[in-house]
Order: structure tokens, then C-alpha cells, then sequence
């Protein structure tokens, strides 16, 4: 087996045999991965304990003594329990890190609200700086982690069971563009793109994907939305989290956007995490129902009269 | 603001001039630096215990300074303006758009100032990751963190704390100004706290210059050391 989280901790293990500069932080979560890491590296790889506040400062404070920290747990208890941490331990301080997050928008679906992070990169995104990481195969996620401990500024890795089946270079501020078409351009992030391109097969449209989602390439996103764009984004966490991009790729012409992505309403479900792909719409079913009344209303002619995906909660009980 | 070989000589300014200084911030000649609860600590630091000058702040083997309870920081900026860290010049003026001295520091904007800080709990957990890094790249250098009594309220600190006495960290010492401010501390316990956590303790006055130059010299073998300094109530 080679999951993405393996291929991770297999990188991370590496990367400090390697390299003397590199430090791995962890709070128990993955220590599965890291015992032999750290019986031959015991001062450079330090599992601190269910103890995530200081988790995350930990590794600044590495970094404010010169060495390039890894520091990872569950995105949950990464980026939100411990945000000011993130905040003012790397940016504040100005020092550099690499965070790992793992788990996702709903990898841990059994494990319920509490286990799920689709606004991870949306409160990232209230800070400057950081680099972004949407890796959608196991072999992206090694190839990220590597770019990112290799530098030296503030990189965010999001790794995810969910895979795309092929694999694209990892390259900060690039897109890339798989297929063209005359019709909308579908913005496929991370894990999203093998479902994108499922869904789209036989619509015309463009499809561009970005494993790394910050910087955001507005050159490649405007080269090819020609004049009237109209981009449908599909993002694997919350909904229109890179909309504002979006937004400031075509601030000086009119433009369209349909944002999808994982809904702000907590589902109360847990199940697999492909009912909740499903349950927001980011099934290839899903995507394709919404590219395609996307486009035909974007034709001026009355929308298909297929029935949009009813969303039934059980907080609310009622169809979104 | 750029510092010249000028501002970084030996200024020959004591601790009888920090008042002075202070005053340049405060306004205030006679009450503010007395009322500073960390004025003792920080001078005492810099002048007789700290491995660092205006000239080795970037050195990798200099001790480092962690201000963690960046409220009120006068006496610091005070004393790193006597020790040639920073212009006198700039001391006047804080806290104003063009001034790089803010009512918390910034190591960004402040040279000498090792972190960042204002919101409480958070310099702790920064100097136990120092001083690991410390420890792994074989440095002889140590942590020194500065946190108030109040502060300790934050739990962030208590991650610090058990995690710092069990990997016997002895790279790491905090100094408590107990100034009494915490609602709900009660004397002692601090330090009853830190020993039971597996700190080295000592509880001194926190205006003896020559209890705290002792207490803070020490370093115990195998174990993080605490000092707690007391100081008139708040």
C-alpha cells in the first residue's frame, strides 16, 4: 500500500535522515509511521504528546533556532484548534515551517464533525503567505512535501486518501491545463480532478488543475478563459474558498463563477467519505449536473430540466 | 530604521539610568518604573547572566531572551537601549506610526528582540522549541522565557510545562515574575507546580539583583530550571 498519508511519513522519515536541518514535530497522530524515524533521530523528531498548541509553536520555535520544522497532525487540530499558534508562531515571528495536515474534508468520515476540516484552507487563507499544497496522488504528496521542506518559507501540505489517477509536477504559481474546450473553464483542485474529468468527458470544456492552490495562478486561469469567462470551481474543501482569486483574475471584465466545493452546513452523517463526496454534489454525477445548467444558462436558454442533488440534513431536515 | 556602528557602541548607561529612559516612553519620572514588575529581571538578565550583545544577536550559539509577557515592555526596551541593542533615540516616540517600538515588541521591527509577543501563552511553548532546536545542533546556549503569574493561567503554558520536565530540557529556563496578579493563584503554588512537573524551583526576590544573578546562573543538570521572582503586589 501506498497512501498518501504513507507516502508522506515515508518522505518525512527521509527527509530527516537526509538532511541534519530538518525536524519533525508530532502529536501522536502518525506515530505509527515514525518509530523508526525517531529512535535514530530522537532530537530531530519529537512527538509531543496530545498537546497540539504547543505542537505548533514547537515547531516555530525550532525554526526561530535556524531548522526547518515539519510539523503535522490531523488538519483539525492543526490549523483550527491551534490557529493563533499558526498565526502568530510562523507569521507573526516571520519564521518558516512546513505544516502537514491529514484527514481532510471528510477522509475520517466515521469519526464525524470533530475529525473534519473543510475550512482549513479558508483559514489559512486569512493569513498571508503561505504555500498551499492540494496534492492529488500519493507521488504529489511526496513531491510537494520534498519542494516544501526544501525552501524555506510557510508551506501547508493537505494530504487526503481521495486520488486522482495521474500525476502532474508540482510547480508553486502553476497550473496545469489537461484538456481545452470552447465551453466554461472547470477549475478541478487537488483530489477533485479524476472526477472533474469523468464528469466532463463528453462537455466542452477546459480543465485546469492545480495541486498547488496558493500563490494562485490567475496568468494560466486568464490565458485560457477567453474573453467571456466563465470558470466553475471545484474545490475538495469549503465551497468557494478560492472565489475572491477567481474574482481578482477577471476584476476588469465581466465574468461567471459557479463555486463547489463542501457545503458550510454540518451533515450530522458519517459513513464513507464517498457519501459525503456524493452528499455535496462533488460526485462526478454532481459535478456534471452543475457544469452543465452552468453552461446552458451561460447560453441565455432556460436551464436543463434535470432536478438538482437535494441535500437533506439532519439538523434541518429539510432539502437545501 | 537602519542601527550604525555608533548606535551599537557600549553606551555606558546603567541601571540608575533606566528610570530616565523609561521616562523617555512614559512621561512619567517617578512612578512607571518602579510599577514595572520585570524591570529587576530583564536588567539583571542582560547585565550579568545573558551570553549576548548587540553584536552576537545572530550568532546560533547566543543565548536568547524570550519576553513572553510583552505587555508592558518599557524596562525591556529601557534595558536594550542601555545595552546598545537599540538607539536611545528610538525610545521617544514609541508606539507612534513611524516608531519600530510598539506597546508589544516586534523581533521583526526591534533588533535584539528575540520573539514576538502580546497575546499570552505563547512564548513558553516557543523557547521549548528553541531549546530543542538548541539541544539537536549541539549548541552551548540556553532559553531564557520570562512569563507573568497571571499568564500562567493560559493552558498553552501547561503543554510547556509537562512536556519540558519530562524531556528533561535543560536548555530551558523560565523565570514567573509574581507580581500577584493571577485572580485565582495562590501563594506557592507556582512553584510547587514546577517541581512537581520536575523543574529545578527557586523562589527569590525579584528586586535582589544579587538573589536573581544567582538563581538565574544556575542551570540544573538533567532538568529545566524555574525561578520564580517575586515582586510587590500589583
Amino acid at each position: 500500500m501506498n497512501t498518501p498519508r504513507e507516502a508522506f511519513a515515508r518522505t518525512a522519515a527521509r527527509l530527516v535522515g537526509e538532511d541534519l536541518s530538518v525536524a519533525l514535530v508530532y502529536a501522536e497522530i502518525s506515530g505509527q509511521y515514525f518509530g523508526d524515524v525517531e529512535r535514530r533521530h530522537p532530537d530531530r523528531v519529537v512527538n509531543v504528546g496530545i498537546r497540539e498548541q504547543l505542537l505548533v509553536n514547537v515547531g516555530a520555535g525550532l525554526a526561530l533556532t535556524g531548522l526547518r520544522p515539519i510539523v503535522h497532525t490531523f488538519g483539525s487540530f492543526l490549523v483550527e484548534r491551534a490557529f493563533e499558534q499558526v498565526k502568530l508562531g510562523f507569521n507573526h515571528q516571520d519564521v518558516g515551517g512546513v505544516l502537514v495536515g491529514s484527514g481532510g474534508s471528510f477522509d475520517i468520515a466515521g469519526g464525524g464533525r470533530t475529525h473534519q476540516v473543510p475550512g482549513d484552507v479558508a483559514l489559512l487563507d486569512t493569513l498571508p503567505s503561505w504555500t498551499v499544497h492540494v496534492p492529488g496522488t500519493a507521488a504529489e504528496v511526496e513531491d510537494a512535501v520534498r519542494l516544501a521542506v526544501a525552501g524555506s518559507g510557510r508551506d501547508y501540505v493537505r494530504v487526503v486518501a481521495q486520488e486522482n489517477g495521474a500525476s502532474y509536477p508540482v510547480r508553486p504559481g502553476r497550473f496545469h491545463v489537461v484538456r481545452r474546450g470552447a465551453g466554461p473553464v472547470v477549475l478541478a483542485v487537488g483530489p477533485t480532478l479524476s472526477t472533474v474529468l469523468a464528469a466532463t468527458g463528453d462537455l466542452d470544456v477546459t480543465v485546469v488543475y492545480a495541486n498547488v492552490v496558493r500563490p494562485f495562478d490567475h496568468r494560466t486561469l486568464r490565458a485560457v478563459a477567453g474573453e467571456t469567462p466563465e470558470i466553475v470551481l471545484v474545490e475538495p474543501y469549503l465551497a468557494g474558498t478560492s472565489a475572491r482569486l477567481v474574482s481578482d483574475t477577471f476584476a476588469d471584465v465581466p465574468h461567471r463563477l459557479l463555486s463547489l466545493g463542501v457545503g458550510r452546513e454540518e451533515l450530522r452523517r458519517y459513513g464513507r467519505p464517498e457519501d459525503h463526496v456524493a452528499a455535496h454534489g462533488l460526485d462526478a454525477a454532481g459535478v456534471r449536473r452543475a457544469v452543465k445548467t452552468f453552461a446552458t444558462a451561460g447560453r441565455g436558454s432556460s436551464p436543463t430540466n434535470e432536478e438538482p442533488r437535494t441535500l437533506v440534513s439532519r439538523e434541518s431536515g429539510a432539502a437545501s | 530604521m537602519t542601527i550604525t556602528d555608533t548606535d551599537r557602541r557600549a553606551t555606558g548607561l546603567g541601571y540608575d539610568d533606566l528610570p530616565r529612559l523609561m521616562s523617555l516612553m512614559t512621561g512619567d519620572e517617578k512612578h512607571s518604573h518602579a510599577a514595572t514588575s520585570t524591570l529587576d529581571v530583564v536588567w539583571v538578565l542582560y547585565d550579568r547572566v545573558l551570553r549576548v550583545t548587540p553584536e552576537t544577536v545572530a550568532d546560533p550559539g547566543r543565548d536568547r531572551f524570550y519576553l513572553s509577557k510583552g505587555h508592558g515592555p518599557m524596562a525591556y526596551y529601557a534595558t536594550l537601549a542601555a545595552k546598545g541593542f537599540l538607539p536611545v533615540s528610538w525610545l521617544s516616540g514609541w508606539a507612534t506610526w513611524d516608531s519600530p517600538l510598539g506597546h508589544h515588541p516586534d523581533r521583526v521591527l526591534v533588533p535584539g528582540v528575540e520573539i514576538s509577543s502580546g497575546s499570552l501563552g505563547h512564548g513558553l511553548p516557543l523557547a521549548l522549541g528553541s531549546a530543542l532546536g538548541i539541544r539537536a545542533q549541539g549548541l552551548d546556549a540556553r532559553v531564557v522565557v520570562l512569563v507573568g503569574d497571571a499568564e500562567l493561567d493560559e493552558g498553552s503554558n501547561h503543554e510547556a510545562l509537562e512536556l519540558a520536565g519530562a524531556m528533561r530540557l535543560e536548555q530551558l529556563t523560565v523565570v514567573v515574575v509574581d507580581n500577584g496578579s493571577s485572580t485565582w493563584n495562590e501563594p506557592g503554588l507556582i512553584a510547587r507546580r514546577l517541581a512537581t512537573e520536575g523543574w529545578a524551583v527557586a523562589t527569590v526576590d525579584g528586586r535582589d539583583h544579587a538573589q536573581l544573578e544567582a538563581a538565574l546562573s544556575r542551570r540544573a543538570p538533567g532538568r529545566p530550571t524555574a525561578v520564580v521572582a517575586e515582586v510587590e503586589a500589583k
